[in-house]
């Protein structure tokens, strides 16, 4: 014992002298945040397979919740925020082979031509960043938005690098970032699930649910998809004539006769039965509530341009802000079409990409004004962007003359944008070269962007993991470097 | 409290073990820096010759005898804690640093991992407490005495039989069948019970459901197009071979390597299916080689998840940071599987074709035919209708009747082509396929069906092998269109003959090669529909033999087909080590072989899949029967011996009854002779099974999760045991076996899948099957499956989690399903001929739950019945017995009773 006391001791007094020297910058120390912060799982896990994650927060967070607005099939950069007036002058030139020599493309072949930005550029604001005439609305927001100019990514592409963006990994089977964390924080509000995810567009992200979904982590993890048609949440509504009342009274027995069990057997796994049958009732109450935005006053559906009972991106954008308000820690909104070939008209860089760029302009905008006002920017992140880039050559598929515009895939060069909690306004990170192929300065891997995620969120991604199959997961597998320059 | 005493006072003297008193400390303190991965100062504590040898610093860290002298012992005891291990973390508790001393001063004995020890006979342990069934108790007794616990009571006749029914066959006992059971005095009741669920055809449907997820079956390739594959064939074969009660050594055997056996049947090349349910990415612009990588990977990790509950997966990348295994070993494991034809192809080649019965009988006629015709004598060795066929239309040979090929797409439309959707990585590619033993006496050349999409494709053919004898070499002109993926346009095949150089007598391997002369993609590319041999001697023009062999062709259309694994006859690929796991950085080149912390692989095992499977169920495995027992164990105890049923490595969990799992596990290939009924039986006939599930307040204090079995199991049932039993207790389900995967109804909106026109479609005749015959989709699950904990089948998964959440209330409480389950039930209730409100309650409590309800649940749902009256306006049924009730109340009632706790649970 005695020796265990000294060394004990020894460790303290070396500790001490450490935590100066590293001029530790860490705030309050995590045991008394997690008492601010608290732990509420949607939710009970059988005991034994829980593993518990009670040591998050790592340190004070800046963001409790966050608002990731995934554009899949990924918009070109080139058209939007990366401006380039080399790219101009080359326009239809010959690609020199050297850009060409070791790279992987999904749909390129030959030489193809370079193409010059479809859109006249301008900056904007106090910080001078540079936005295109497609984004004429966001451009007003420009001193709130921070932009990651020289994100790259390892898959090329849609689904594996959805993956890699949201799992950490190309290959099925991870947790998703939302997943990771709701089954880390928890959710704040107990009638709504922690996790809530949104699809506009006209279909599914090519992922599928597996970027929503929890991989290994418990199921009650996995991110809830919510509905315009129909159920809201999957079954949340009673059969056709069963008032509340009844629903009351029928979940009233159940939850008696449960409760006669327990005094039979006295296991606890049915007193979790009974409290998850009383919050399946009050979600029932508060999902179609949080949903129904026909109580919205009449400026809002102005400023979003939304009309309730669609399934629309801009009411997404509301649904959004709705259920920030309300506390949902991870709220997803996929919206798809913006995989801009030029294969067709609603692929064409000059037709369909930017009657996409019209729908989400309005909405992207009066989401992050609105959220400004209720003072909920402050501390909600708000992500913006595609699971990879747009390549400066024009896509040439058949080798045949097309009337439409389009551009391939591409890993080297892409733009995301981020807003709120915890992130420095008004700022631009990273630069891609004179034609805008390849980052030059401040890099940031998609890894990275998990990482920086996840520190708003009060999380170290090192120290976050999960243990399956013998080894610690975590979100950003074996790599991810903060990008400090980019925090608040 | 005494125990720990008795343990500290023994320590002086005894040998410490390093299994139970040195190795968890250093796994979990040390193996992070000085491992797999890690060696930190020359220092690995992970293999037996690593640990003795000199670190960096010139001397050995652990000096046998003497603790002072010994590096380690002095780093863990060191006053400066820059110097302390472990760093940056707090000192080790003062009793592992006396216990390491001890160790190291007793000798520093080595001790394989218990996994890896061959499990021995052991002794059964006695007791003076009259108590057990068999000697399965007598483990659970002795440990049970030690905490000072004692077993509980047997468990009601009632709660039996549904117990034993829902572990069995996966569905609630009939009311009938509980009375039976209930009314039989003889002393054999239950041991009847045990046989007569074992013979059940229903047993095989509920193990196959373990064995599902194990497997990763699903009835789509997985990636963004998710598109559907056949192989419901391979569920099939695993609920028939749970029914016939295989011998797991031949389950294994057939599943591993049932292609590799002597003359296989269908059923054995489908049990090879277990390991084509891997991904195939059929995205646009993938790289093909990229997941056929991936999907061998998931091969190597799941066979060993699966048969060894070893963590491969992390070896892929670098040696195991825990266990004894290197990453060269995974390779050597990765060898076995790479030699199958499989290369991510979107059509799964290679496959086994399969037809009716009708359309099989009139393709042999057929094939009997011709071969009067043709007048041959041959044999052939193959049972395979897909084999006879091929014979029958010879001398054309169908270009998806290649033997052997590489890099070339197979159509179902009997084309192949040397197009790829990654037009990008054309250029450089070689395209070549074989056909074998082809009869070369009086072959004088060919003739081709193609067609090309420029002046770029040239035809080379080659005898024996791609070095061999040079038969022709021959431009493929532009035909005018291109055939192929995505490529359009109306096809203008082509035909053509080519006399051979030379020509050649005996049997040869013909080959064909297609090369791009540009190098320049896509102009490269050759379709080919068909070929024809040109022989001088042979009379292969008859009219009504063509006739007869067209027909054949057409017929092979009817066909459908079960991807199956067969490895190249020709082709072999070299196995690379792939530097972090990355396909695209091959370092040495390895051959098969097993990690040699297992029993040798010695030379009396053929090197390939079917010695790795052999090698597998041998005796000295020390891993395949304690795994099997495990998972056994857990299904019906709802947690294993060893807890971590999907990891037997340092980092998993150490049994519960270590001497248990050795007992069964030895039993389990001598006296059960692997079989699986048997072990169950022995099981679920011991007195630990029979007991009741009640907690009491030393149970819960002493043994909360039940790892002590002082308790019969009781937990939530599986997402498909909740389904089938609410489908049986209301009478809706249709107990047919087996067949294609079938769509029930589920909500609109789910099945939206990006570039598919497939759709869910409910056939009326399966809506109501049992839930193992789902369409599972991997990236659209169904949707009720997945609230209850069921994987997406995207990976092997060993270990369902159970959750208990308000997502599954909404299921039972509101999906559709539910309700018309419930309606049913309640007609049941209602007609049961009962003349009371009381008895009608009664009665659906006991179709649901096997017992009569009790005096206050009945009033409660009495009550229930009353106030849904009130609410609802329903219409009067009759019950013919002069009393109506109002169906839709009683269905709240039925619905509440499919809610409570104990009907989702087994007890």
């Amino acid at each position: 014992m005695k020796l265990f006391d000294e060394l004990k001791l020894a460790q303290g007094e070396y500790a001490t002298r450490r935590h100066f020297l590293k001029a530790c910058s860490m705030g309050l120390g995590a045991a008394a945040l997690n008492s601010l912060t608290g732990f509420k799982a949607l939710g009970n896990i059988s005991p034994s397979s829980d593993t518990g994650n009670l040591t998050v927060p790592h340190f004070a967070p800046r963001a409790k919740r966050v608002i990731y607005l995934h554009m899949a099939g990924s918009p070109s950069q080139l058209e939007l925020f990366d401006y380039k007036p080399e790219l101009e002058r080359l326009h239809m030139e010959q690609c020199p082979p050297s850009l060409m020599e070791g790279k992987r493309f999904a749909f390129i072949n030959g030489t193809p031509k370079m193409l010059g930005p479809q859109a006249k550029f301008s900056q904007h604001g106090q910080s001078g960043a540079w936005i295109s005439e497609n984004l004429p609305k966001l451009s007003t927001m420009a001193d709130e938005i921070c932009f990651l100019k020289a994100m790259h990514t390892d898959e090329f592409n849609h689904a594996p690098a959805q993956l890699m963006l949201y799992t950490g990994s190309p290959r099925l089977g991870r947790p998703s970032m939302g997943s990771w964390v709701t089954w880390g924080l928890g959710s704040e509000n107990q009638d709504l699930p922690g996790f809530v995810v949104f699809v506009s567009g006209g279909g599914t992200p090519s992922a599928g649910k597996s970027v929503w979904g929890s991989g290994f982590l418990p199921t009650v993890y996995q991110g809830v998809q919510c509905r315009s048609h129909g159920d809201p949440v999957l079954y949340v509504n009673n059969p056709e004539g069963m008032s509340r009342n009844l629903r009351r009274q029928s979940i009233e027995a159940i939850n008696k006769i449960n409760q006669k069990q327990f005094n039979e057997f006295q296991d606890p796994e049915i007193l979790t039965r009974i409290s998850q049958y009383e919050m399946a009732f009050k979600m029932q109450m508060s999902v179609p509530e949080a949903m129904d935005i026909s109580d919205e006053p009449a400026y809002i559906h102005e400023m979003y341009q939304t009309q309730p009972g669609e399934t629309s991106f801009a009411n997404n954008c509301l649904l959004a802000r709705r259920l920030a308000e309300r506390g949902v820690r991870f709220i997803q909104l996929f919206h798809w079409g913006w995989d801009s070939h030029g294969a067709g008209a609603s692929g064409a860089l000059n037709i369909g990409f930017k009657e996409r760029c019209k729908e989400v302009d309005g909405p992207v905008t009066a989401l992050l004004t609105d959220l400004k006002q209720r003072g909920l920017l402050e501390d909600t992140l708000v992500v913006w962007g595609g699971e990879f880039g747009r390549t400066p050559m024009m896509e040439n598929r058949s080798g045949v003359d097309n009337p439409y515009l389009g551009r391939d895939h591409h890993t080297d060069a892409f733009t995301i944008w981020m807003a709120g909690g915890g992130i420095k306004p008004g700022v631009t990170y990273g630069e891609t070269d004179e034609i805008g192929y390849y980052g030059i300065k401040d890099r940031v891997h998609v890894h990275d962007l998990q990482a920086t995620i996840l520190h708003t969120l009060g999380m170290d991604h090192e120290q976050f993991t999960y243990r399956f199959q013998g080894r610690d997961f975590r979100l950003t597998d074996v790599h991810g470097k903060l990008i400090k320059e980019i925090l608040a | 409290m005494m125990l720990l005493l008795a343990v500290s006072c023994q320590r002086d003297t005894d040998q410490l073990s390093y299994n139970q008193d040195i190795r968890p400390i250093l796994n979990e303190n040390c193996l992070a820096c000085h491992g797999g991965i890690k060696q930190m100062g020359g220092f690995s504590l992970l293999f037996e010759e690593d640990v003795y040898q000199p670190t960096e610093s010139g001397k050995p860290a652990i000096v046998p005898g003497s603790k002072h002298k010994s590096e380690l012992f002095n780093r863990i005891t060191h006053h400066n804690p820059e110097y302390r291990m472990p760093q940056d973390a707090g000192p080790l508790t003062s009793e592992q640093i006396e216990n390491i001393g001890i160790w190291i001063d007793q000798g520093a004995k080595w001790e394989t991992h218990w996994a890896f020890i061959a499990p021995q006979m052991p002794e059964i342990p006695q007791s003076s407490a009259n108590w057990g069934e068999n000697n399965i108790d007598a483990f659970i007794l002795k440990r049970l005495e030690q905490e000072a616990l004692e077993p509980q009571v047997t468990a009601d006749r009632e709660i039996l039989i549904r117990r034993l029914s829902l572990d069995l066959i996966g569905l609630p006992p009939t009311p009938e069948e509980v009375d039976l059971f209930l009314n039989d005095r003889s002393p054999n009741a239950y041991q009847n019970l045990v046989d007569r669920l074992l013979a059940s055809p229903h047993y095989g449907e509920r193990w196959a459901a373990l064995w599902l997820d194990l497997a990763r079956y699903a009835d789509s390739k997985g990636y963004e197009k998710d598109s559907p594959r056949t192989i419901w064939r391979f569920r099939d074969w695993v609920i028939n071979a749970f029914n016939q009660d295989m011998p797991f050594d031949q389950f294994t055997v057939e599943q591993l390597a049932g292609d590799l056996l002597e003359h296989p049947d269908r059923q054995q090349l489908i049990a090879t299916a277990f390991n084509r349910n891997t991904m195939t990415n059929t995205e646009g612009g993938t790289e093909d080689e990229e997941f056929r990588t991936a999907a061998i990977v998931d091969r190597v990790n799941t066979t060993f998840e699966v048969w060894q509950s070893l963590t491969m997966a992390c070896v892929q990348c670098h040696d195991h940071p825990y266990d004894p295994i290197r990453q060269k070993e995974y390779y050597q494991a990765f060898a076995f599987f790479n030699q199958s034809q499989d290369s991510d192809l979107d059509l799964d080649y290679p496959m086994l074709e399969m037809y009716s019965e009708e359309e099989e009988k009139e393709i042999l006629n057929l094939v009997q035919e011709i071969s009067e015709i043709k007048s041959e004598a041959r044999n052939p060795k193959s049972v395979l209708v897909q084999d006879k066929i091929k014979q029958a239309i010879f001398p054309t040979l169908l270009p998806t009747q290649v033997d052997d090929f590489h890099n070339v797409i197979l159509y179902d439309n009997d084309e192949l082509s040397n197009w790829s959707k990654n037009v990008n990585t054309q250029k450089d590619k070689d395209y070549y396929f074989q056909y074998s033993d082809i009869e070369f006496t009086g072959l004088s050349g060919l003739t081709l069906k193609y067609s090309t999409g420029g002046d770029a494709a040239e035809l080379q053919v080659y005898a024996d092998s791609l070095e061999g004898t040079d038969l022709l070499t021959a431009a493929l002109p532009y035909t005018g269109a291109v055939r192929g993926a995505e490529g359009e346009g109306n096809s203008s095949l082509k035909t053509e003959h080519w006399d051979f150089n030379q020509q050649l007598s005996g049997a040869h391997h013909l080959i064909f090669k297609i090369v791009n002369t540009t190098g320049e993609a896509p102009d490269g590319i050759a379709t080919i529909k068909h070929i024809r041999l040109d022989y001088d001697n042979r009379v292969m023009q008859d009219p009504r033999l063509l006739s007869l062999q067209n027909q054949l062709i057409e017929l092979r259309k009817k066909a459908d087909h079960t991807p199956i694994m067969s490895d190249r006859p020709a082709f072999h690929r070299a196995t690379h080590i792939l530097e972090r796991g990355n396909y695209l950085v091959p370092g040495e080149v390895v051959s098969v072989g097993l990690p040699s912390s297992l029993p040798d692989f010695s030379e009396d095992y053929s090197r390939d899949r079917l010695g790795l499977a052999t090698w597998m169920v041998s005796n000295e495995n020390p891993l395949t029967a304690r795994v099997l027992i495990n998972r056994l164990w857990e299904q019906l105890f709802g947690i294993g011996l060893v807890e971590t049923t999907e990891d037997f490595g340092t980092q998993g969990a150490s049994p519960s009854h270590p001497e248990l799992l050795d007992y069964l596990a030895v039993r389990a290939s001598n006296t059960h002779s692997w079989s699986i009924k048997s072990i169950l039986k022995e099981i679920v006939m011991s007195a630990t099974y029979r007991q009741s599930s009640k907690f009491t307040p030393d149970r819960l204090e002493k043994d909360p999760y039940n790892r002590l079995l002082s308790r019969g199991p009781r937990f939530r049932l599986s997402a498909e045991q909740i389904r089938d039993q609410m489908l049986a207790v209301s009478g809706l389900l249709n107990p047919k076996i087996g067949g294609e995967s079938v769509m029930p109804p589920q909500p609109d909106g789910i099945w939206n899948v990006v570039y598919s026109n497939h759709k869910w479609e409910t056939n009326p005749e399966d809506k109501h099957r049992r839930g193992l015959y789902t369409f599972w989709r991997r990236t659209t699950p169904y949707p009720s499956m997945i609230s209850f904990d069921s994987p997406s089948r995207e990976f092997c998964v060993s270990r369902r989690i159970r959750t208990n959440t308000p997502l599954q209330a909404l299921v039972t409480l509101n999906d559709p399903v539910y309700l018309e389950a419930s309606s049913s039930l309640a007609s049941r209730m209602v007609k049961s001929n009962v003349d009371n409100l009381d008895l009608a309650i009664q009665t659906g409590y006991k179709i649901a739950l096997g017992k009569k309800p009790d005096e206050e649940t009945t009033r409660i749902l009495r009550d229930l019945y009353y106030n849904a009256n009130t609410e609802l306006k329903g219409e009067l049924v009759s019950s013919g017995v002069n009393q109506e009730y109002r169906l839709d109340a009683m269905t709240v009632v039925a619905n509440a009773i499919m809610n409570l706790d104990e009907f989702v649970t087994k007890e």
